[in-house]
């Protein structure tokens, strides 16, 4: 199994040859869906090139890098992370909504930002470092 | 609504002491991957977002209260003079004031053009730090060490002007390093550069 780290989740999925795997598994990951039309999500589709599409698999390494999002992976290859499109991050802030998250608090409670819908928030960073 | 969100990539039990001494009632949250930074492109401690009722940023990040007097601090005391601690603490005082102004009154919430031009710019090279430092943190976690390192090495390089990148990995491989030597090369290194970019109230 290759682990796969993206901007909020890990996943664990089976792969050949970089990040070949089943579009089940690309859509697990990515949240993109494979259709005739490329991978897509929403009403937006990314064709693919044919070289990146296989019998019932697709390389999401290719995917995610013509989506404009760095792929890098550990010397063994098995663990891999896809991060967020530098444009698909600016888009967002720029919407100015500020992008939601769920961490956890020093008990291991998770707590949401879109909790607090309603109220005024002051999100401030901390390290004891 | 207060929320505080520890960049600390040794976990919660490292952050818990400072928590439960802050004795807080609001959200105390640990983020070890640093995802806060990444949404929101955040490079270094303190910094905040203000968000309005409707969940639009109304304040993007910014400086929450600290100042570049340290950088005068005496080495061999650990103390600033008494007129840079007497600043310092004005210019948090400052600071608090100006959260409590927009919490009551709604003053210095800027307009969304303004609010949408202060936003800092992700760069791909940013993006590739970002992913690179994820990556770094996992390997770090799971006992591959010295690769974890070149990770998050390369994640510094990539995007220079963040401490916490630079911080938290001085951090993770010795406690005290992120505040040693080379911290304060780095922070001579910046010349007449801002280490904290006031807020601009």
């Amino acid at each position: 199994m290759t682990k796969i780290l993206t901007p909020l989740a890990e996943h664990d999925v089976a792969t050949r040859d970089g990040l070949w795997m089943s579009p089940a598994d690309a859509e697990a990951v990515t949240g993109w869906t494979l259709k005739p039309e490329g991978m897509c999500r929403a009403d937006r589709c990314v064709p693919l090139h044919p070289s990146t599409l296989g019998t019932d698999e697709v390389d999401v390494a290719a995917f995610w890098t013509k989506l404009g999002g760095p792929v890098v992976a550990s010397e063994q290859h098995d663990v891999w992370a896809l991060g967020a499109p530098a444009d698909e991050r600016n888009a967002a802030l720029e919407g100015l909504e500020a992008p939601d998250f769920t961490l956890p608090d020093v008990d291991g409670v998770p707590r949401s930002l879109s909790q607090l819908r309603g109220k005024k928030v002051f999100l401030a960073t901390w390290a004891s470092w | 609504m207060v929320v505080a969100v520890a960049e600390e990539s040794r976990g919660a039990e490292h952050a818990r002491p400072w928590i439960e001494q802050a004795k807080s009632d609001y959200w105390q949250l640990i983020d070890t991957e640093h995802r806060l930074e990444d949404l929101y492109n955040l490079v270094n401690v303190p910094q905040a977002i203000w968000i309005g009722e409707t969940g639009k940023i109304v304040r993007p990040p910014e400086t929450a209260g600290s100042t570049d007097h340290f950088r005068r601090m005496n080495l061999e005391t650990r103390t600033l003079s008494a007129e840079d601690q007497a600043e310092r603490l004005a210019a948090r005082q400052a600071y608090m004031d100006a959260v409590r102004g927009w919490v009551t009154t709604g003053k210095h919430a800027l307009p969304a053009d303004a609010a949408r031009a202060n936003l800092p710019r992700i760069t791909p090279q940013i993006a590739e730090a970002r992913a690179r430092f994820r990556l770094g943190v996992w390997l770090h976690a799971n006992g591959r060490v010295a690769e974890g390192d070149m990770q998050m090495a390369e994640a510094s390089r990539l995007h220079p002007d963040s401490w916490s990148l630079w911080r938290q990995a001085a951090d993770l491989d010795e406690v005290g390093k992120a505040g040693g030597p080379e911290f304060w090369k780095r922070v001579r290194a910046l010349g007449d550069k801002p280490y904290y970019p006031p807020p601009k109230l």
